[in-house]
């Protein structure tokens, strides 16, 4: 089986797609010739043509408003956002119009689109290109938020987010585009959207976490590990909607979650699952709920490796709750 | 670029040369006056306590929707907005579904989920959107244009919105867009002259709508938009020019409100003046008084066509009162697919 990066996988997944079904379309700002700034759709318009690789201009309202036309009328769109941090241009499009279609049609139109944008930080992007916006998202009925972070997944979710009748919000972990590669087989799979992985099994703390994070984790559940800790893994994969059953089941067995994300933690998807795990399992704690998150400021470029949670931060989290 | 300036329409004598018959006209006329008399309820019923919620009526507005929707074809595909109930009518949705709709009936367009600033939802009469967020439905028509045209379709999208949405980035994106990608899209200025409260002279700047819309290269027309042949005559000849691949089209049909923004509204904000030098162009008024100049109509005739729609709103208004609403635990099956 070939191993390939993260940004290959999706780019084939794209490919594949394409190939598979006419309908499928790919637009964006400079995803044609360009093949997208992180190469994610590299040599789709040399085979697909301008009609399907579209280069927009610099306008996300339009993007993802055109998209949603696109939709309604058959076609299966995906759109680029050339990074997560422009999204807000589409936003009004995204939780007005494009999350709404279904619902205020009474069910008579849907919206089967997917928007991909690359997400996070550590790439010293500044404050305007390492933001991690997903809580605004999966605050709003109607949409689906996936993130994936291995190759098999990216591949195997954005196959499953392209076919799904809804639409669904695909943030990419772009710090892990190219460092991390994996085993990805050729040809047709699909991971389900809402269901998540166990990246480790653990018996003493829960690390519940998606994204780039979930290396953070491994790392520095090996740690603990050497430190007489046993600690599980869940990469959650789907945000909206999210594993309920995986996160009971982890939290039964541990009594200790700790939630790790790199958005910032006021109102970020951690405190759902802290609420979730408090409404659902509160009797099973062993220690109180642990936040591991970006801090709530603006994206700090000087002190980004302060800002995103890493191994030391998570290491000091899964020893405080051991400790409790 | 140049505008095209279409004041009014041609004289009533020439009406036969648009292959305008008398079956024609009287069904353009019987349709405004539907939409007129539906909002006039729905405004009693508000008043009355019937209806609650916003309701943004067509009032004053009629000539734009019927005569756009007289040029179209059945599978043309129309974006409605929040002042939607007149472009649902035109289109034939039947007024009993739009009046549940506005009342929250789950027999209503979109089972209730969507009220007033909905209710121009219908897959069956080729209406997919009708949105709220002013100017949103811009870059959606776009991308429905683009789709006909890469499908390899007749068909034309039209894009109803108000002289508002015109300030909106969505309305500059969107016209970029479609001059760029030469798509069959007609977009329609409703310019009732307010955005909402606000006389357009005070939030546009440049000459005029369809000046600022041919910057983009895009075909743009002028009309008298309480001429209701002036309105279909132009929309036909665009469709024309849409179908044959010619790129898009902008049409500014200049109208008024007769009421307020939306039905709470007394609109004391606007000029005694104004407003009857505007009374007087009502859009049916003229129309019926072309049409009485043709020997097609009379004032008997015109009583009985407003007295049959009458009788036929005391039904649907019945109907739409006596019909059920979707249960609370059914409202999660319109959010996902599956």
């Amino acid at each position: 089986m070939a191993v390939i990066s993260l940004a290959q996988a999706i780019n084939q997944a794209l490919r594949e797609e394409m190939r598979r079904d006419d309908r499928v379309i790919v637009m964006g700002e400079d995803v044609g010739r360009r093949g997208g700034v992180f190469l994610c759709t590299e040599g789709l318009y040399e085979e697909f043509g301008p009609d399907r690789v579209i280069d927009t201009p610099l306008a996300e309202s339009a993007i993802v408003g055109v998209a949603l036309g696109m939709a309604i009328y058959g076609l299966r769109p995906v759109a680029e956002i050339q990074f997560a941090d422009f999204i807000y241009g589409g936003f009004d499009q995204i939780v007005s119009n494009i999350a709404k279609i279904r619902y205020r049609s009474g069910g008579q139109f849907s919206a089967p689109l997917v928007i991909r944008a690359p997400y996070g930080g550590g790439v010293k992007g500044g404050l305007h290109h390492s933001q991690s916006p997903e809580a605004y998202f999966i605050h709003t009925a109607g949409l689906k938020v996936v993130i994936p972070s291995t190759p098999y997944d990216a591949k195997g979710l954005l196959i499953s987010a392209i076919r799904d009748e809804d639409p669904v919000i695909f943030f990419e972990p772009k710090r892990i585009y190219r460092s991390v590669k994996g085993e990805v087989p050729e040809g047709d799979y699909t991971v389900p959207i809402g269901v998540s992985r166990l990246v480790r099994e653990g018996s003493d703390v829960s690390l519940i976490t998606y994204g780039a994070m979930v290396y953070e984790c491994e790392a520095a559940a090996e740690k603990a590990e050497k430190e007489g800790i046993s600690v599980e893994v869940l990469d959650l994969r789907s945000l909206l909607p999210f594993d309920g059953e995986a996160i009971i089941k982890t939290v039964r067995k541990t009594g200790r979650p700790i939630i790790v994300h790199e958005a910032p933690k006021i109102c970020g998807f951690g405190a759902e699952i802290a609420a979730f795990i408090a409404e659902r399992e509160i009797l099973s704690l062993q220690s109180p709920i642990i936040r591991v998150a970006g801090y709530d400021t603006p994206f700090p470029l000087v002190h980004e490796h302060l800002y995103l949670p890493n191994e030391r931060r998570i290491l000091d989290a899964i020893k405080r709750a051991v400790s409790f | 670029m140049a505008i095209i300036e279409v004041v009014g329409g041609l004289p009533p004598s020439k009406y036969a040369e648009l292959g305008l018959g008398r079956d024609k006209l009287l069904r353009m006329l019987r349709k405004m006056v539907e939409i007129r008399l539906f909002e006039e309820r729905v405004e009693r019923l508000f008043f009355e306590g019937k209806i609650t919620g916003p309701s943004h009526l067509y009032l004053g507005e009629e000539a734009i929707a019927v005569g756009v929707a007289e040029a179209l074809a059945e599978s043309d595909v129309v974006v409605s907005t929040y002042r939607g109930h007149g472009h649902a009518i035109a289109r034939n949705v039947p007024m009993v579904a739009v009046l549940a709709e506005i009342m929250g009936k789950a027999t209503g367009t979109c089972k209730g989920l969507g009220g007033s600033m909905h209710a121009a939802i219908s897959v069956e009469h080729g209406i997919p959107v009708a949105t709220a967020i002013v100017g949103s439905g811009i870059p959606i028509a776009v991308g429905m244009g683009l789709a006909v045209k890469q499908l390899g379709e007749k068909r034309v999208i039209v894009a109803f919105f108000g002289d508002g949405a015109v300030n909106t980035g969505a309305f500059h994106e969107g016209l970029n867009l479609a001059a760029i990608w030469r798509i069959p899209t007609l977009f329609v200025c409703e310019n009732n002259q307010y955005a909402e409260f606000t006389p357009i002279t005070k939030t546009f700047a440049g000459e005029s709508i369809a000046a600022r819309a041919a910057c983009y290269g895009i075909p743009s027309y002028r009309v008298d938009g309480n001429d209701v042949i002036a309105v279909y005559s132009t929309t036909m000849k665009i469709v024309e020019k849409l179908r044959r691949g010619d790129g898009p089209a902008f049409m500014e049909c200049i109208t008024y409100r007769k009421k307020g923004h939306g039905v709470y509204d007394t609109a004391w904000y606007r000029p005694r003046e104004e407003v009857e030098e505007w009374m007087r162009r009502d859009p049916i008024e003229r129309f019926g008084n072309n049409l009485k100049e043709l020997g097609i109509v009379d004032d008997g005739l015109l009583k009985s066509i407003e007295a049959e729609v009458e009788a036929e709103l005391d039904k649907v208004v019945e109907e739409a009162m006596n019909a059920p609403i979707l249960p609370f635990e059914q409202l999660k099956q319109f959010i996902y697919s599956t």
